[in-house]
C-alpha cells in the first residue's frame, strides 16, 4: 500500500446546557449537582459585580488599566471548580479572576495587582497559583514546568493553565505544548477563545479551523467545549484532570467564549467590533444562561437575585476598603527584593536614594553625610 | 505648520513615507483597523491597505522575523512592537538575525527595517509596559537606536530610520505622547541619525539626556540657582553616539551629569561617561555623575515616580556636580 492515511482525527464540540437553558441530561449526569450549579452562581454574581466595580474604579481614577472578565466566568469557574482546591495549581494570564478565587486567592490581591502593587502578587500560603502574568503567552511554559515537578515527585497533582486565543500564536505556547507533551507532564492547556486579541479577531489569528485543533501535533487529546456552559466546561476539565492525575499527560480544551467589554479600560472594542455581534454573544451571556436553568429548577428567583446582588456589593465593597486601605508600599521594598542577598551597590542606591556617586557619598564633596532622599 | 503632539507627528512622517516609497510596510499587533493601541498607526490601513498596514497574530518574533524577511526581498518593513517588554519574543530575530545579516554576508543581504517601540515609564501603565532598555540593543553591532522626544525630531528621526540602509530601533516615549505639540513641518524632512541636540546652551555644566528625562530635566533646571548656566543635550540617537557634540560642552563646562530612565548598571550613561573621560580627561573638574534609574525591577506604578530620575533628583545631581 505505498500511498495510506497514517492520521486521521475529528474535533468534538460539547454542550450541555445550551444558550436556552435547556440541559442535555445524559451528558450532564454526573457533572454538577443542582446544588453545585446554585452556588457556582452566586459566585458568577459576585465576581461579575467585582468586575464592573473594577471598570468604574479604574474611570474614577481610583486603579490603573484594568482588563474586564465580563461574560468568561462560566469557563473560570466550571474549569476551576473540577481542579482540586489546595492540590492543584492554577496557571493563569490575567481573564480568569474567578478560578484564582474560587482557589483562594484573596479578591483584593486584583485590585492591589491592577492599582500598580507588587503585594497584589504576593499569593498566600496553601493557595496554589502563579500571579496573573502580563506578558502574551509566556506562562504555559511554567505551566509546563511545575506539571513535571509534580510527576518527577510524584505527586497526584495537576497543572491547569489559562490563555486566550491569541496566545496560540506565540513561540512560547508551541514549546510548552510539546514540552508537556513529551514530558506526559499532568497540564491541562485552557483556552479562553473569547473571539477576539484586543483589536485582532479569532480568525485573522490563525487559519486553523479551530484552536483545539492545534494541540493535535502535540499529541495531547484535545476538546471544544461551549465555554459559557459551566457543565460542558466542569466535564471536559474534569476528565482532562483525572487523565493527567492517573499519568495520561497533558490535555487541552478550547473553551468558545467572548470577551464582552473592551481589551482593557485602555481600550475602545467599538472600534473594530461591530454591535450586533457583540449583542449577539450578549443574549449568551452565561449569567443569564444558568439564571434560566436555575429558575427552571425553582432554585432561584428574583428575591434570590437581589439578596446575591446586596450580598455582592457588600463583599466587593470590603474587598475594595482592603486594596484602597493598605499603606503606600514602601520605597524600600523596590531594592529590598531584587535578591536574597542585597549587593552592595544597590544597598547603597536605597540608602542614599540616589544613582550618582557624588550623592551617595557626600564627603566626597564635603556636604554632611545626612539622608539625600530626595 | 500646524502643531503635533509626537504621536501625530509619526503618523504623519509614516504616511509620506508610505506614500513616496511603495515598498514602506507597516506591520504588528493592532496597527492596521485599530490604529495601533497608541493610535500611532491611525487611518494608515484605510489609506493604504491592508497588504501594506497589516495586523498581524500575535507573536513578537513572527513579527520581527518576517519582517526581516520582507526586508530580505526588498521591502521597506516598519515592525511596530507594542510594548518595549514585549520584545522579548523577538529579541532573537532582531539582535541574532537583522542586526548581523550584513556583516555575515559582507554585504550580500541587508536588512533595512525600521523597529518602532513605545517605551518608558511614567504613565501609571501595567507590568513591564514601562522599562527602558535602548541599552541593550545599543550594545549589540549592527543596530541603530534613536528616541527622539519632541514631534519635529520625531518626523525627521522616523524619516531617516525608514530610509536607512540598516536595521533601526526607533524608541517613542509613552510619556511625551501627547504631553504637548509643536509646530512640525507639512513636508519632508530628516534629522540624520547620530546627531545630538543642544537644547540650551550653558558654561558652567553639561546635562546629557534623552527621551521623556529631557522634560524632567528642563523642570530640574527651572529650579537651579539663577545663577548656574547648563547646556542640556539631547541625545536623540542612542547609537551612533554623537560624542562631538557631547565633547564640546564638556570641553566647555568642565562637569557633566547623564540622565536616564534605565537602570544605571551597563545604562548609556555608563558608556557616555566613559567616553568623557577618554575625550575630556583634563578638562573635566569633577566625576561625571549619573542620575538614573535604579539597579531594580521597575515598580509597578506606584512607586514608578520614586524609580524614575525626576525633577528633583535631577536636580541634586546638578547641585553636587557643579560643587564639586
Amino acid at each position: 500500500m505505498p500511498q495510506r492515511t497514517v492520521y486521521q482525527t475529528t474535533i468534538e464540540h460539547l454542550q450541555i446546557l445550551d444558550e436556552d437553558a435547556k440541559l442535555d441530561t445524559k451528558l450532564a449526569k454526573d457533572t454538577l449537582t443542582d446544588e453545585e450549579v446554585r452556588d457556582l452562581f452566586e459566585k458568577m454574581v459576585i465576581y461579575r459585580h467585582f468586575d464592573e466595580v473594577g471598570f468604574k474604579l479604574q474611570r474614577s481614577g481610583r486603579m490603573g488599566t484594568y482588563p474586564q472578565n465580563k461574560g468568561q466566568e462560566a469557563a473560570a469557574l466550571g474549569s476551576g471548580y473540577a481542579a482540586k482546591k489546595g492540590t492543584d495549581f492554577l496557571v493563569p494570564c490575567y481573564r480568569e479572576n474567578a478560578a484564582l478565587f474560587l482557589h483562594g486567592l484573596p479578591m483584593h490581591n486584583i485590585l492591589l495587582h491592577w492599582m500598580g502593587d507588587e503585594r497584589g502578587n504576593q499569593i498566600p500560603d496553601g493557595v496554589h497559583m502563579t500571579p496573573l502574568s502580563i506578558p502574551i503567552g509566556t506562562q504555559m511554559l511554567h505551566a509546563a514546568g511545575i506539571a513535571w515537578a509534580f510527576k518527577i515527585r510524584q505527586e497526584p497533582r495537576c497543572v491547569i493553565t489559562y490563555f486566550g486565543d491569541g496566545a496560540t500564536s506565540e513561540g512560547d505556547f508551541h514549546e510548552a505544548m510539546n514540552f508537556a507533551g513529551t514530558l506526559q507532564a499532568p497540564c491541562v492547556f485552557f483556552c479562553q477563545n473569547n473571539q477576539w486579541a484586543i483589536s485582532v479577531p479569532r480568525e485573522s489569528q490563525t487559519a486553523s479551523e479551530t484552536i483545539a485543533q492545534k494541540a493535535l501535533g502535540y499529541g495531547m487529546p484535545t476538546t471544544q467545549v461551549d465555554g459559557n456552559d459551566m457543565f460542558a466546561v466542569f466535564k471536559a476539565t474534569r476528565e482532562a484532570l483525572d487523565r493527567a492525575r492517573a499519568g495520561g499527560g497533558p490535555s487541552f480544551i478550547e473553551a468558545v467564549t467572548y470577551r464582552l467589554a473592551d481589551h482593557t479600560t485602555a481600550d475602545d472594542a467599538r472600534r473594530y467590533r461591530d454591535t450586533e455581534e457583540l449583542e449577539a454573544w450578549q443574549a449568551k451571556d452565561p449569567i443569564i444562561r444558568h439564571r434560566k436553568y436555575l429558575e427552571s429548577k425553582g432554585l432561584w428567583d428574583d428575591e434570590k437575585q437581589a439578596e446575591t446582588e446586596a450580598r455582592a456589593k457588600k463583599i466587593v465593597q470590603e474587598v475594595v476598603k482592603a486594596a484602597e486601605g493598605i499603606d503606600k508600599p514602601n520605597f524600600e521594598d523596590i531594592f529590598d527584593y531584587t535578591f536574597a542577598e542585597i549587593p552592595e551597590s544597590i544597598s547603597r542606591q536605597r540608602d542614599t536614594g540616589r544613582t550618582s556617586s557624588l550623592g551617595q557619598n557626600p564627603d566626597q564633596i564635603g556636604l554632611q553625610a545626612e539622608s539625600q532622599r530626595v | 505648520m500646524a502643531e503635533l503632539n509626537l504621536v501625530q507627528a509619526i503618523n504623519l512622517a509614516l504616511a509620506q513615507e508610505m506614500e513616496a516609497d511603495e515598498r514602506v510596510v507597516v506591520l504588528g499587533e493592532d496597527v492596521g483597523l485599530n490604529g495601533g493601541v497608541f493610535r500611532v498607526t491611525e487611518g494608515l490601513q484605510e489609506k493604504f491597505g491592508a497588504d501594506r498596514v497589516a495586523d498581524t497574530p500575535l507573536a513578537e518574533s513572527g513579527i520581527m522575523g518576517s519582517a526581516i524577511g520582507l526586508a530580505m526581498a526588498g521591502m521597506r518593513p516598519v515592525p511596530e512592537i507594542q510594548f518595549e517588554g514585549f520584545m522579548g519574543p523577538a529579541y532573537d530575530q532582531l539582535v541574532n538575525h537583522a542586526a548581523r545579516y550584513r556583516t555575515r554576508t559582507r554585504g550580500a543581504i541587508t536588512i533595512p527595517m525600521t523597529v518602532r517601540v513605545p517605551v518608558g515609564g511614567g504613565i501609571h501603565a501595567p507590568e513591564l509596559h514601562s522599562d527602558s532598555p535602548e541599552a541593550i540593543y545599543a550594545h549589540h553591532p549592527g543596530l541603530k537606536v534613536v528616541m527622539p522626544s519632541t514631534p519635529h525630531d520625531a518626523k525627521g528621526l522616523l524619516i531617516s530610520a525608514i530610509r536607512d540602509p540598516d536595521p533601526v530601533v526607533y524608541f517613542e516615549p509613552k510619556r511625551v505622547y501627547r504631553s504637548f505639540k509643536e509646530e512640525v513641518p507639512e513636508e519632508e524632512y530628516t534629522i540624520p541619525i547620530g546627531e545630538a541636540k543642544v537644547i540650551s546652551e550653558g558654561d558652567d555644566i553639561t546635562v546629557v539626556t534623552w527621551g521623556a528625562p529631557v522634560f524632567q530635566c528642563l523642570d530640574a533646571m527651572d529650579n537651579l540657582p539663577e545663577d548656574l548656566s547648563v547646556e542640556l543635550i539631547d541625545l536623540r540617537t542612542i547609537f551612533p553616539i554623537d560624542i562631538d557634540t557631547i565633547a564640546q560642552s564638556v570641553e566647555k563646562t568642565g562637569r557633566c551629569v547623564i540622565v536616564h530612565e534605565a537602570p544605571r548598571t551597563c545604562g548609556m550613561g555608563a558608556e557616555l561617561s566613559a567616553l568623557i573621560q577618554e575625550r575630556c580627561f583634563l578638562h573635566l573638574e569633577a566625576p561625571v555623575q549619573r542620575v538614573t534609574g535604579f539597579d531594580t525591577v521597575m515598580p509597578y506604578y506606584k512607586l514608578e515616580l520614586d524609580y524614575l530620575p525626576e525633577s528633583p533628583r535631577i536636580q541634586k545631581g546638578i547641585l553636587e556636580c557643579t560643587s564639586y
